[in-house]
């Protein structure tokens, strides 16, 4: 039996602050782990979005009447304190998109244009679609290489490996921060500083750390830094591309249309500057409100104080599933992010999640958008648990009764 | 209600799947998958005039999947293609709740009837059979045109 206690959090408080939690007719009370997909929402983001479409409705950068302003400043406020959130040096340096999932993309089709044929481009074996597909996609538009950095067997990145794939044609080197499936936290300051040495572009790909730890985008140095909002306590549709500005300024527009030009006539148009250039059309304003709540919110709690509860958590959540014979976790042991991806025998990852539901225990089951890391992992499918800030010892523990249903339902002995 | 889902017999076909592997010679062979879950059934068979004279499987995903491919392979074997595809439109109908589970004619394929509480699971019980729904589609087509 195990016997940490996790106390520095209040999840039962935390969980108070979602409507979500509160039993509500048409659902039973669930216990909710598969925040890696995404996370549930504050009243705090659903009330600001509320008020926003209710009060301060308009246009943004477009009306000069009263509301129009309002709109303006509350949708320029968010970028402030995204900018203040990541520690960026200017909100010039934050382009709002619809998710980490564009912001990639946004880089490779913007900086992928300077490639040239021969052009090296690494990625890690562990990386989620989102940050394989871009980059295969431009290297062959290109002719450029995509590199595969590999993993080793205990579910990490080693740099010396890096070390070792870097040359003189390598332009980029983009990693997840944390692994949505091993839940590993890779080294992302050292191997900025790497790449950097290397004469190559850097992007991190945020979406499973920023809810869960401190960042700081000068320290870590990275050149590009992605990450969605749903994944963070706020709304869907809404994502962060943080940039350098030496880079954001040379870099082409994304896609063409209002709001992100300084004058267009039928034989000349001129750019309008960082962040506009990079947004066209009109962006989602309230989701951004929505988003400036969620980063308070988090910020409220504490993101080192978020960081070492769901650490213990996961210390917890390691320690009784070695009570579950015949499970396999995959990642790394001595620290990881509060994911847990695992196998239970022969019982196959979607038979395990219909179980659990059947106990009113969310997971996720499936390959996780990550294929290339299932070949390597030898399974092509896990099931998943994934801890947020309002997930306590009870869930885990609901989770072990869980797995051992699991295992009655199919006869393991 | 989990143990209806999980019946012993799903148990039993998703361990010891009958005609799981592949032909040495396979004449038709047809695969499909549901992306979203990532089930897999890729089905080989042999006809004899009309009869269907052999069927194998092969893929990956969960019990319900594999059991259903397995039972599949056991039941349509021998069968001419019109009764196999009357069978799966009996098949469908028992998944949906249209007809009641009968061992009599059904065997097996009476246990996949504890999806019906789980609708998301049903995709997973008719994936083999719209894999050879579509093969036999195909082969008619094929025939009609000669
Ligand atoms: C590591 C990682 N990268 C990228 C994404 C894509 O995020 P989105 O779908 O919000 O664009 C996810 C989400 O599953 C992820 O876990």
């Amino acid at each position: 039996m195990a016997t940490t206690t996790v106390r520095t959090i209040d999840a039962k408080a935390i969980r108070e602050l979602f409507p979500f939690f509160t039993p509500h007719e048409e659902m039973r009370s669930l216990i909710y782990l598969d925040n890696g997909a995404t996370t549930q929402k504050p009243r705090a983001v659903i009330e600001r979005m509320v008020d926003f479409y209710s009060y301060h409705n308009a246009n943004v950068h477009r009306g000069a009447y009263g509301v129009g302003a309002k709109a303006s400043e509350m949708f320029e406020n968010a970028r402030e304190r995204i900018a203040q959130f990541l520690n960026a040096k200017e909100s010039a340096e934050i382009i709002i998109t619809k998710g980490t999932t564009e912001s990639i993309n946004l880089v490779a089709s913007t900086w992928g244009e300077s490639l040239q044929p021969g052009d090296e481009i690494i990625i890690s074996e562990m990386e989620h679609h989102a940050n394989i597909l871009p980059w295969m996609q431009l290297v062959e538009r290109k002719g450029a290489k995509l590199i595969v950095w590999k993993i080793t067997d205990e579910g990490k990145l080693d740099l010396q490996e890096l070390q070792s794939l870097l040359t003189d044609k390598t332009r980029m080197v983009a990693v997840m921060h944390i692994s949505n499936v091993l839940a590993t936290v890779n080294p992302v300051k050292e191997i900025c500083a790497l790449a950097h040495k290397a004469g190559a572009k850097t992007l991190i790909d945020a979406a499973q750390s920023v809810a869960h730890m401190p960042v700081d985008v000068q320290d870590i140095d990275c050149d590009f830094f992605a990450f969605s909002g749903h994944k963070l306590y706020g709304p869907t549709g809404v994502g962060v591309l943080y940039g350098k500005r030496e880079i954001l300024e040379t870099l082409p527009p994304y896609q063409r249309g209002g709001g992100m030009i300084k004058r267009v006539a039928w034989d000349q148009v001129s750019w309008a500057g960082i962040p506009s250039r990079l947004e066209a059309g009109t962006p989602p304003i309230a989701e951004v409100v929505g988003l400036h709540a969620a980063l308070d919110f988090v910020d409220e709690i504490g993101r080192d104080k978020i960081e070492a509860y769901e650490w213990e958590l996961t210390q917890y959540a390691l320690e009784r599933l070695q009570e579950i014979p015949g499970l396999k976790l995959y990642g790394p042991v001595d620290y990881r992010a509060g994911l847990l991806a695992f196998n239970v025998g022969d019982v196959h990852p979607h038979d395990i999640q219909t179980v659990l539901d059947t106990e009113d225990i969310a997971i996720r089951a499936g390959n996780h958008c990550a294929h290339p890391l299932g070949d390597r992992l030898g399974t092509p499918a896990t099931a998943r648990a994934s801890l947020a800030v309002y997930n306590d010892e009870a869930h885990i523990d609901a989770l072990i009764k869980g797995l051992h249903k699991v295992r009655e339902v199919f006869q393991l002995d | 209600m989990i143990e209806q889902l999980y019946q012993q017999v799903i148990l039993d076909h998703y361990r010891q799947p009958r005609g799981r592997g592949h032909l040495p010679d396979p004449k038709f062979m047809h695969d499909g998958a549901n992306p979203l879950c990532g089930d897999e059934v890729v089905i080989e068979f042999q006809v004899d005039g009309e009869v269907i004279t052999n069927i194998r499987f092969s893929g990956q995903g969960c019990s319900i999947s594999q059991a259903s491919a397995s039972m599949m392979a056991e039941a349509l074997t021998g069968k001419t293609m019109d009764e196999a595809r009357e069978f799966i439109r009996q098949v469908y109908a028992l998944l949906k709740g249209d007809v009641e589970p009968d061992l009599e004619t059904m065997g097996d394929i009476s246990a996949l009837a504890g999806v019906r509480k789980f609708p998301v699971r049903i995709k997973c019980a008719s994936l083999a059979w719209h894999v050879l729904e579509d093969a036999l589609k195909g082969l008619q087509a094929t025939a009609q045109s000669k």
